[in-house]
């Protein structure tokens, strides 16, 4: 496996090309596939059962996003690549207006769930096929990274988020990290926080923190290499 | 009024007579009147406050004073300070032979300690805010105060300045809901408002003010003050006092115990350190400030009281109360800030009321020349700038809503009646009151998600109680309203065998998180008077090794102190500024710098505004000189900076300190100003204050920050306890991602609007600025020069410490990628 200090704004995963978008999810522009991962819906009032009655838009703030991200993009298979839900039980607990905007969703895409952490069993009947892992193109798709350097595979789970600092600041944002073989892609969830990539957690996955991270910032991406990075 | 005995025999034998306030006060308690007393540091002020209460309680038959309950609460706002009017108190009681019982309840007070003192209370309660609020938050609330008779607020003037001061304002507005005859005693340093205190410690009532009766104790002996004379001229910018070092250790060694005070602990660090490379005489100076782990603290306290120092440099922790022994000299290094401020720094030296505190101020640079000056005429003048009353918070109000479910209930008319006798919320709607209820109930949200999880629940009878043992608990876990930014242990460590960072060794105290953001592997900086070399980061520990002999400290970028520039003072110094028949007071270098900027460019009258553009290097610059505090022209600052972006000058960045600000931008500001492209008048219009403001407000982590105080406060998310905190993959939403959203979809939302009211009041001093552009309508005064001016160069002198917000991130984004494209190519 080769890293090639090639400055480029698309991410290789195996065989496959895809374009990072700014709002945090991959697209392949040929089968128009969309990956989004971690969405963590009814995190809110996940955590409000526990007693912090933390303001409850996040899940419609995550599908509002998700939908500006669709409108734009047009995908025809969606991926959500595990912890679509923050529990189990978070597809119940969905408000009626929030479970309209994601039929809504649903209409023009085939939806792939994949199972996560947090939702081990993803309600069968939103999608178009619920399981642990898919592979497409030679590319393994599944929530948690693996160690495995045989298959390509993209994957979730850990929220990378990158964090550089220059003139005195710093400054944290959510991102990709890839190395030609493996793409973690960040959280997309509105209460989701984030995972610095140079965590002990990616070691394992990016030997020699051999990567490139593509940071999402705004409206645009940066690539940044381990170098430029610092530890939170 | 003759005191009864045995207290007439006790004084008498000691040889004192009664102060005529300690009478005055005896009498009126004994008319069922509340009294304010104002007095100087050294009045007897504390014995005062005891006097009524030691001789009500010594009326009493045996029999009765053993049935009595809690006659007396005494809230500090230190716990520290609790304990020791309490080793004080025992004194005359004990020489008395009064068998009163007296106890102290802090957070150090053991459980069952508590639990006892709530259910079998002592006759005289010393305790602190937080304290009080959970007890009134117990069950058996009701019958512990029935009987009290009388509250003392220690430190007045400190406590009714912050959110502490809310809650106990709600807190004594249950009191005087629980035993409508208590009498409240207020003691207070000398403040500008008198009138303020006194209506905060009695019930207000709808449309008419009610007043406690105030005592006033002139002050002692008129303090000796003088600014320190340096051999060095004062540097132009810089807060280090480097020039005066030696005077200052001079001054020490010609004086017992000296306080040298200074406006933040990275000053006091270096001060600590200056001090000791001059210390041939060995003199044990010490240390005190904030983040110095506690038990070092109590040690240099310790030492303080039994004599065993000389010296201690220290931060506002010394600020309030304790008597530390004798000090006979007080030295303010740098800005003196608030003339009130001073003078109670000033107080801490000859504790004894009749002979007259000896104080130096020092200045740093030459504008602190000028306000030490200024705050000099103050505080001869014995002029007062402590600031208005607050408004109450109603994040503090939610805590309080909260407790009183906790206690036995509420009905919402009833509560809400009894929170508008707290002066700081004898003006709450009843709107707010009831979103806040709504809000402490189940988050307030207009989509009502969380009517099964509510903390508190109406019952049929229309009482609201709180609705599960957890909340309570909850509740209790997130009393007070002190917030910490997140601090992180410093702790000094080994090298393992693999070369990797380990814990180890012992803790030297606590740095806030986004100092630790900022360090580098490698780094080194002053700490606990040590200079130390950042190993790494371990959890929350920051790994430290103390740094080779002969290394530099890199002493991060002085931060300006906590505290502003008080408007009373900037007036003072504006006034100084515009006569020159002022200036043979002041240094040599200091009045030549203001004739020097007279003669290039002008020095404003005290009503104008001064505003000049220049050229410098390949940048042009706009400097103003509103005298307004750091704060207020960091919003200015940030405000222009967008219009003049706007107006398409390309404005870089600004820099401000607490007396001016200087703007820069790549196109040429005089040449725009002087073809009308630009419009000083138009640039400075109060209407910044609107819709430019609410945009960059939105975004700003200035907004952010206030959010987390609010949320935390308020009890939506649960407050981090030291050691408690979970480290590795985050458990909780971090509160920016909840503004955000809650921005996003309910911007009315009442903790918005709190965390909104903060800010306005506190980081970006709004109410200062709104007068300000108000003062300078038709008195801006405009000059176009060739270069900078004097009096701008020591304003952008501290370039380098400010940046413009928004954009630059993304430029940063930018630089970053673009040194890995260099890489690459290279």
């Amino acid at each position: 496996m080769v890293l090639t200090k090639q400055h480029s704004e698309f991410i290789a995963v195996g065989r496959l090309a895809f374009i990072p978008h700014a709002s945090g999810v991959l697209f392949e522009p040929y089968e128009r596939l969309l990956i989004v991962s971690d969405l963590h819906l009814e995190k809110g009032s996940s955590i409000a059962r526990r007693g912090a009655l933390l303001p409850p838009y996040d899940t419609r703030d995550t599908l509002n996003r998700l939908s500006a991200v669709i409108d734009g993009l047009k995908p025809k298979i969606i991926i959500s690549l595990g912890d679509t839900w923050h529990d189990g039980k978070g597809p119940s607990r969905m408000s009626d207006r929030d479970n309209e905007v994601f039929a809504s969703l649903r209409k023009h895409a085939d939806w792939i769930l994949i199972a996560g952490n947090h939702d081990p069993h993803p309600p069968e009947d939103l999608a178009a096929l619920v399981t642990d892992e898919i592979e497409i193109g030679g590319v393994t798709f599944r929530h948690e990274p693996t160690t495995d350097d045989q298959s390509p595979e993209i994957a979730g789970h850990l929220h990378p988020v990158a964090k550089i600092r220059a003139k005195g600041r710093s400054i944290r944002r959510k991102c990709f990290i890839s190395n030609g073989h493996r793409c973690i892609i960040p959280a997309f969830g509105s209460y989701t926080g984030g995972l610095n990539v140079l965590d002990a957690a990616f070691d394992p996955l990016f030997s020699d923190r051999n990567f490139l991270t593509h940071i999402v910032s705004a409206n645009q991406i940066f690539v940044v290499g381990p170098h430029s990075l610092v530890c939170d | 009024m003759i005191l009864p005995e045995p207290f007439a025999e006790w004084f008498a034998t000691r040889g004192w007579q009664p102060r005529p306030h300690q009478l005055a006060l005896v009498t009126k308690a004994s008319q069922g009147l509340s009294t304010l007393l104002v007095a100087p540091t050294g009045a007897g002020k504390t014995l005062a406050g005891f006097l009524p209460t030691l001789v009500d309680l010594a009326s009493l038959s045996p029999t009765a004073l053993k049935k009595r309950g809690l006659h007396t609460l005494y809230i500090s706002p230190l716990k520290a300070l609790a304990v020791d009017i309490a080793r004080n108190l025992e004194t005359p009681v004990s020489e008395m032979k009064l068998p009163f019982t007296i106890e102290t309840r802090t957070g150090d007070t053991p459980a069952h300690k508590r639990t006892r003192q709530a259910e079998k209370p002592p006759h005289i309660l010393l305790t602190t805010p937080e304290q009080l609020a959970l007890l009134l938050a117990h069950r058996n609330a009701r019958e512990l105060f029935a009987n009290l008779n009388t509250i003392i607020l220690d430190e007045l003037h400190a406590l009714v300045t912050s959110k502490r001061g809310d809650l106990l304002a709600l807190d004594l507005a249950r009191l005087h809901r629980l035993s409508p005859k208590i009498n409240t005693i207020g003691l207070s340093a000398t403040v500008r408002e008198p009138i303020e205190l006194q209506r905060y410690l009695v019930a207000q009532h709808p449309n008419q003010k009610h007043y406690a009766e105030l005592v006033t104790v002139e002050g002692g002996a008129k303090a000796k003050i003088g600014i320190l004379k340096s051999a060095k001229r004062l540097p132009l910018a810089g807060h280090t006092a480097l020039a005066s070092m030696s005077e200052i250790y001079k001054a020490i060694q010609a004086h017992h115990m000296t306080l040298v005070f200074v406006n933040t602990r990275m000053q006091a660090e270096f001060v600590f350190q200056e001090l000791w490379k001059r210390n041939e005489a060995s003199l044990p100076i010490a240390l005190h400030h904030g983040s110095l782990d506690v038990g070092q603290r109590r040690k240099v306290e310790a030492a303080m009281v039994t004599g065993k120092l000389r010296s201690i440099v220290c931060t506002a922790t010394l600020d309030l109360g304790i008597d530390w022994g004798d000090v006979d000299l007080v030295i303010n290094v740098g800005a003196p800030k608030g003339a009130s401020r001073l003078m109670q720094r000033i107080g801490r030296s000859n504790h004894r009321f009749d002979e007259p505190s000896e104080a130096l101020l020092v200045p740093a640079n030459r504008f602190e020349a000028l306000e030490c000056q200024a705050a000099l005429g103050a505080v001869e003048a014995a002029a007062q700038d402590t600031p208005d009353a607050r408004i109450g918070a109603l994040d503090v109000l939610a805590q309080h809503i909260l407790g009183m479910a906790c206690a036995d209930g509420f009905k919402p008319d009833e509560l809400y009646s009894e929170i508008c006798t707290a002066s700081p919320y004898s003006n709450l709607s009843r709107k707010d009151f009831d979103r806040t209820l709504d809000f402490a109930a189940t988050g307030g949200y207009a989509l009502r998600a969380y009517e099964h999880f509510a903390k508190i629940k109406q019952n049929r009878d229309g009482i609201w109680r709180i609705a599960t043992p957890r909340a309570a608990q909850q509740y209790r876990m997130n009393i007070g309203t002190i917030v910490e930014s997140t601090m992180l242990k410093v702790r000094l460590g080994r090298m393992t065998k693999a070369g990797t960072p380990a814990r180890g060794g012992r803790v030297l105290g606590e740095v806030e998180d986004y100092f630790a953001e900022g360090l580098v592997f490698g780094d080194t900086f002053i700490f606990a008077g040590e200079i130390l070399r950042f190993e790494g980061l371990i959890g929350n520990e920051v790994i430290v090794a103390r740094a080779t002999k002969g290394v530099d400290p890199k002493i991060p970028a002085y931060a300006g102190g906590k505290f502003p520039l008080s408007t009373f003072l900037a007036e003072r110094v504006r006034a100084m500024l515009s006569s020159e028949k002022s200036w043979h007071v002041l240094p040599p270098e200091v009045s030549e710098w203001l004739h020097w900027q007279k003669e290039k460019s002008i020095l404003p009258k005290s009503n104008e505004l001064l505003v000049e553009s220049f050229p410098s290097g390949d940048r042009h610059y706009l400097a103003l000189y509103p005298f307004e505090g750091r704060l207020a022209h960091q919003t200015l600052g940030v405000l222009l900076t967008k219009r003049l972006e706007r107006a398409r000058m390309k404005p870089l960045g600004f820099v401000c300190n607490d007396y001016g600000l200087c703007v820069w931008a790549i196109r040429d500001l005089s040449a725009a100003m002087n073809d009308n492209i630009l419009s000083l008048d138009a640039l400075l219009d109060e209407d910044m204050l609107g819709d430019d403001l609410e945009e960059w407000l939105a975004e700003s982590s200035i907004m952010k920050r206030a959010f987390r105080y609010c949320a935390v406060i308020s009890g939506l998310i649960e407050r981090r306890h030291p050691g408690k905190e979970k480290s590795g993959k985050q458990v909780t939403v971090s509160t920016d991602l909840v503004y955000d959203v809650l921005r996003r979809h309910e911007p009315d939302h009442i903790l918005l609007k709190a965390a909104r009211a903060d800010a306005a009041a506190g980081l970006l001093d709004l109410k200062r600025l709104g007068d300000m552009l108000k003062r300078i309508r038709g008195n801006l005064v405009y000059k176009a020069l060739e270069k900078v001016s004097p009096l701008s160069v020591a304003v952008l002198l501290e370039i380098g410490r400010e940046a413009v917000y928004g954009e630059a991130a993304e430029d940063l984004l930018a630089d970053a990628e673009k040194s890995l494209l260099n890489e690459a190519i290279g």
